[in-house]
Parts: structure tokens; sequence; C-alpha cells
């Protein structure tokens, strides 16, 4: 009896210990926990403009048309929604059924929620995107019929409710902002049209079609009358050429979209290619460039307004590089003008930007070899207290 | 004939228990969530048995005088010291023509060196002997800077955004922040996200470093610990523990992923609201990228931008001399 009992509570005591040391073991090796927040915990407040359920879009047969564009958390974008209002561009956006989920619906979810109308222009009509069913075949040597009929569309069904039509591809990324921008300079009056401009085989030149570009009413006006009067033709299917061809018959001037310092904005390539990459001398784009091409970072303006060849992936990641990340308090070197008719604007805006450009010689950071100054320089902007009375934005900036 | 049966019970005890453990472990790790943490990080506290570090919000900058502001951003100032050697050359120049160059002061510490680039040579092949003296080095040469920024090469930051994490910290107090891990016991920063010392913490630091007992200089020998827990670990000794760096609603500042790894995994898991759960607008770090998409990442965060949204920051920080891709 004293046997059974003995190895009975060698086994008990066995079984406490193999437990207790495995889990020690365990919470050492295998047990780690991340402080992280899962990733749909806190997320901001921004407006998704994302479901056609009436909420941010109002479905007009085909078009979606913007109520409610995306707003960011503690921005001030007063100047951003007057150029919204003053400059309104209907984006239509060329794709095909296989498209819609693959690409077309990743544009759909980033920037053409800043349009003011969306068109998706398919070959066949989907009533659930929605996309126009422009009654063509697919493929390459079917982009000029779709471009021709996707324009006689916007014009005949939406061009009230827009001054400017852009054309993007589903891999086309567009910062509508930076587009409203460029164009608030001009009136839709003017028969111009904008974009990344090549130069051969048009006296005036012709805009790169994957790169966008984007038309006046006077000159969508022109286009579609040109077809009516037979000035303009189905041509070739080299749909963008074709277009300037085209525009230079109807007296329609292919304009320069470079920002002030002469950075291109429309671009025919992912941002990585035209920062970092170096084209090859005997590459066709040297050849068809109108402007000198600039490798590295000055080949693209700040306020770049689009870039091709994007897929998915990188659609969301521009959209948060563009519309979200940013540094804490940084003053962009490059200070922009406010275009023209908006001077009454913002004088807050105006002003204090005037101020910091008289910060002179306020440097950054790093002055590592400069036996430099360590004394920091108060630069006091006075904030248009009249405007924005709740504003309490005095500014103190650093400097080594 | 006693002992051997009394033997065989306990071992067959032993076998049992261990397996009972496991199968209760396994079972426990499929059913149960991460514990979300309650406690909310101090911002103004003695006591740093906190984990969160929080980013101060819009209101509390603007309720500030401002001449506190003024003194606020006069000490905010940053010495990197990153991690390079030479079969990182590529990641070694790009972080040299990037974002260090908005750090107070960069430095950079290589196991050997480089022709083409300068550094800190501190001959030391193992990574946690080559951190240690790195720190040590900085500390000796931190002037009158007292936050500092570790990490590698390959890890991107936004030295603005960390400022304005560190703004109202006081760095005569112990802070080593990043994005924690918890392993077992032991709460760590992650070496890949980037580590965030205060001046105090280095000289605390420096301190146990002569503990060989502590704080082995090349680390414990018995059982291999990655350079990060080493340096938990001796930090721990201190009384000084990891805090996780996280913007004024919770959300992780510190990342060893890439923008597009994050956003894929968005993708995949809920197609919605993708680029709003991603990742926080006043990030500090990103990582995994490729030194050509780190150029890409510094026109996005100093250049790109969508003209009319104005952000009225209370603070202002100037570009840095001699640049022009930022």
């Amino acid at each position: 009896m004293m046997k059974g009992l003995s190895s009975r509570c060698a086994f008990f005591l066995g079984f406490l210990v193999g437990t207790c040391t495995l889990y020690f073991f365990l919470r050492q090796v295998w047990f780690e926990r991340s402080f992280a927040l899962p990733a749909d915990g806190g997320s901001s407040g921004v407006a998704s403009g994302q479901d056609v359920d009436g909420k941010n879009w109002k479905v007009e047969g085909s078009a979606l048309i913007n109520l409610n564009h995306p707003h960011l958390t503690g921005e001030d974008s007063h100047v951003a929604d007057e150029l919204y209002k003053k400059v309104r561009i209907l984006c239509w956006v060329m794709t095909g059924p296989s498209n819609l989920q693959k690409k077309a619906s990743h544009v759909k979810a980033t920037w053409s929620r800043h349009c003011n109308v969306v068109v998706f222009m398919s070959s066949v009509e989907d009533r659930d995107f929605p996309a126009v069913g422009l009654g063509t075949g697919e493929g390459r040597d079917q982009l000029y019929w779709k471009t021709i009929r996707a324009f006689h569309y916007a014009l005949e069904h939406h061009g009230d409710e827009a001054d400017w039509f852009l054309k993007a591809d589903d891999d086309t990324f567009v910062v509508v902002d930076n587009l409203r921008w460029m164009l608030a300079n001009h009136t839709p009056e003017e028969p111009v049209y904008f974009g990344k401009r090549f130069k051969p085989y048009a006296k005036q030149g012709y805009m790169s079609g994957g790169a966008g570009y984007v038309l006046s009413k006077e000159a969508l006006r022109r286009f579609v009358e040109g077809f009516r009067t037979k000035v303009c033709t189905h041509t070739t299917s080299v749909e963008d050429l074709a277009l300037g061809q085209c525009m230079e018959k109807m007296g329609v001037l292919a304009g320069d979209s470079r920002d002030t310092l002469h950075r291109e904005t429309f671009h025919p390539f992912v941002p990585e290619h035209h920062l970092t990459g170096k084209f090859s001398k005997s590459f066709w784009y040297w050849n068809y460039c109108y402007y000198p091409i600039v490798e590295g970072p000055q080949c693209c303006s700040d306020l770049a307004i689009s870039f091709h060849y994007v897929d998915p992936e990188l659609m969301y990641i521009l959209e948060y590089y563009t519309y979200h990340l940013r540094a804490y308090g940084y003053r962009h070197r490059y200070q922009p003008p406010l275009p023209g008719g908006l001077d009454k604007l913002s004088e807050t805006e105006t002003e204090a930007e005037a101020g910091n450009k008289d910060s002179v010689g306020a440097a950054g950071p790093q002055a590592e070899e400069q036996a430099k100054v360590e004394t920091v320089q108060a630069n006091r902007v006075t904030p248009a207290s009249e405007k924005n009375p709740s504003d309490n934005r005095t500014v103190t900036s650093q400097e080594k | 004939m006693k002992m051997l049966s009394e033997g065989s019970s306990f071992l067959k005890g032993l076998l049992l228990g261990a397996l009972f453990c496991l199968l209760l472990s396994l079972l426990g790790s499929l059913s149960s969530e991460p514990q979300p943490n309650t406690e909310h990080g101090d911002d103004h506290g003695d006591d740093h048995h906190h984990h969160h570090i929080k980013a101060p919000s819009k209101e509390e900058l603007q309720r500030m005088p401002e001449d506190l502001r003024m003194q606020l951003s006069q000490n905010v100032r940053v010495y990197c010291a990153i991690m390079v050697q030479p079969k990182i050359l590529n990641f070694w120049a790009t972080a040299k023509d990037t974002w260090s160059k908005h750090c107070d002061k960069a430095v950079f510490y290589t196991s050997e060196s480089a022709k083409a680039l300068e550094a800190v040579d501190l001959q030391e092949k193992d990574e946690w002997p080559k951190i240690r003296k790195a720190l040590k080095h900085a500390f000796e040469n931190a002037g009158d800077l007292r936050w500092f920024f570790l990490a590698r090469a390959t890890t991107f930051a936004i030295i603005e955004n960390l400022k304005h994490l560190l703004l109202i910290k006081d760095s005569s107090q112990a802070f080593y922040m990043g994005n924690v891990v918890k392993a077992g016991e032991l709460e760590y920063v992650e070496y890949d996200s980037g580590i965030v010392f205060s001046y105090e913490t280095l000289r605390q630091l420096v301190r146990i470093f002569n503990d060989e007992e502590r704080c082995p200089e090349r680390g414990r020998a018995l059982w291999k610990l990655s350079e990060e827990k080493e340096l938990a670990l001796c930090l721990k000794y201190t009384g000084v523990y990891a805090e996780n760096g996280e913007d004024s609603r919770g959300k992780g500042l510190f990342n060893k992923k890439s923008v597009s790894a994050l956003i894929s995994e968005g993708l995949a898991k809920s197609p919605s609201n993708v680029v709003e759960n991603c990742c926080p607008d006043l990030a500090v770090t990103f990582g995994g990228m490729s030194p050509n998409q780190m150029q890409v990442m510094m026109f996005g965060v100093y250049r790109l931008r969508p003209y009319g949204h104005i952000y009225h920051d209370s603070l202002i920080f100037m570009p840095p001399e001699g640049s022009d891709n930022d």
C-alpha cells in the first residue's frame, strides 16, 4: 500500500513540475505580444467617399456626383474648398469590363473622390459599378473610338456640371487639387488643353494619353464640333496623337502645364522612375518630350498632377503620401503663388508665407561643421486676427 | 525496486504535465485576443511605469504660451546615430542623402570603414557591442543635444514628427521608446523601427555598461539574445522601461514595415478605408524599403502635397541647407 501511495505522489509531483516548467519556458520563448493597436482600431475621422449609397456620392445615371469630397483631420482646407467650387472638374476614367474590379475600383476608392464628377468609361455598361457602355470593342485599336465617344458623352450629359474635362487611364494617379491650382489661372472659355506635352508629329505637340490630359469646356465643344463638321475624324487608333491633331485643327492651344519653376506636373511614369531613374539616351522619351527632361528630384513639381503605370497598391500609397503623410510643422521650400481670382481669399496664408520667406538663413537642423550660432531666432508671424480670431498661430521657427 | 517505480511515476507525471500545459496554451492562443492596453500615457509624469507615450494634441499645444513653445522647440533637438556597414552601402548613401539631413546631428557608425562614405569606424562586427560603442560615443559627443535616435540605415525616419512626439517630454527623465514588443516578461523596443533615448537614459546606460555581470559587453553567453533584448535587459536593471510611441489617438508611430506592406495587409483585410486605416499622418519611422523607395518617400513626405490644404501647426521647422530633395 505504501508503494502505491508514494508512486502516486511521485506522479503528481512530476505532473506539477512538468506543467510549470513548460509554462515558464513557453512564456519566455513563444508568447510575444506587441503593443501596437490592431489595424482597424482608432481609424481617423476621414470622410470616406467610397460608398456609393448616397452618403458621399450621388449616382446620376452612370456618373458619380461628388457630395462630400474628403476632408482630413486637423486641416484647414478653405482654399481647396474654394477651388473645388470655382474649378469644377469632370474626371472620366478609361477602363474596360475586365478591369473594373482589378483596377478601376481602386481609382474609385482613391483619387477620383476628389473630382466634382467622375465617370468610368467602359465598352460595356455596368449598372452596379457604375460604368458607361460606349458601345465599342476592347483593345488598343479601340482607344480613340472610346475617347471620342467618352468626350461626346461627357459634354452631352454633364456639360453644365463641369468647367474642365479630364481624361485618365485606370492606371493613372491624379492629384485633383493640384490640377485645380494649375487651371485656376485659366478660364473654361479659353480653347486650351493641358497634359504632359510631347513634340513629334504635331506642330504644337500633343499630350500623352497615359499621363492624363484635361480640356477646357471650349476645347471640348470644339472637339465635338470638329466631329460634327468632319474636320476631325477617326484618323488613327493612337488616341493621344489623334486627339492632339484634332485639337490643332480646331484651334485649341496645347498649354504649358509646368509649375512656376518650370517643373513638370503631368508624368508618364511612376514617381520612382522619374525621381531615381536614369533614362538611357536612346530611350524614345528623350525625343518625345516637348520641354527639357530633368532627372532627379527636380523632375517633378511639388504640386505634381499625375503619374502613370500606377498599380492598385501604389494608388493607395500615393493617396497616403499626398493627402496624409507629412512632416509636422515643415515649411516647404516651394511656396506656390495663390492662383488668380483667389486674391481676396486667404490673406492669412499669404501673409504668413511672406513672413516665413523673410526668415533668411533660418536653416534647418544640421550645421555640423559650421561653428554656427546656437541662438534660436524667434520668428514671429502675426496672424491676421481679423480673419482667424480663434487661430492662435504664433509661430516659432527653429534653427541651429 | 520502490525507487525505480517512483522514479518512473515521476517521469510519467513530468511528461504528462508538460503535454497538458502545451495543449492548454495551444487552445489558449487560438481563442485569446491580444489585450488592448487601457493605460494612458502620462505626458508629464515622473513615474515611468506607464507604457505609452502619446504625441501632444493640437489643443494642448495651442494652449501653451508662446515663449514656452519657443523654449521647448529649442530643447527638442535630435542626435541621430545611424548604424551602417559596407555591405549596405546603398542604404548608407541613401540615408545620408535623405532623412538624416533633418537630424540636428547625424553620425554614421560602421563596423568597418568604406572609402566613399564618412563614418565613425567602430571596428566591430557584432551588433550588440557595436551598439554599445555607438551609444557611448553619442553620449560623449552629444554637445547640447538631449535626444538620441538609434536606427539602421535601412530605416527611414521623419525627424520632425519625432520632435513633435518629444515636444513636451523632459529629456532629464529617462525615456526609452519606439515600437514596443513583449517577449515573455521582457518588453523591449524593436530595433528595426528605430529606438529613441533621452539624455538621462543614455547616462544611465553608459554607467551600467561597466557592470559586466548585469550588462555583459558581448552579450549573455548562455542564452543568445538579440541586441534589442540585450538593450532592454540592461536598461531594466537601471529601472528604465520601454514605452510605445503613439499619436494622440493611440496609433503606433514606429513601423518596421513599409507603407507598401501595410497597405497590402490592409487591402487583404478590409478593402474599404485602406488609406485611412493604414498608417498615421505623423508617422515617425518606416522600414523594409529599397533605397529608391526611400527617395520616393522623401518626395512624398517633404514635397508632394495637395494645394490648398493647410495645417496650422504650432511650430515651424525649416528645410535643411544645401539640399534639393526635400
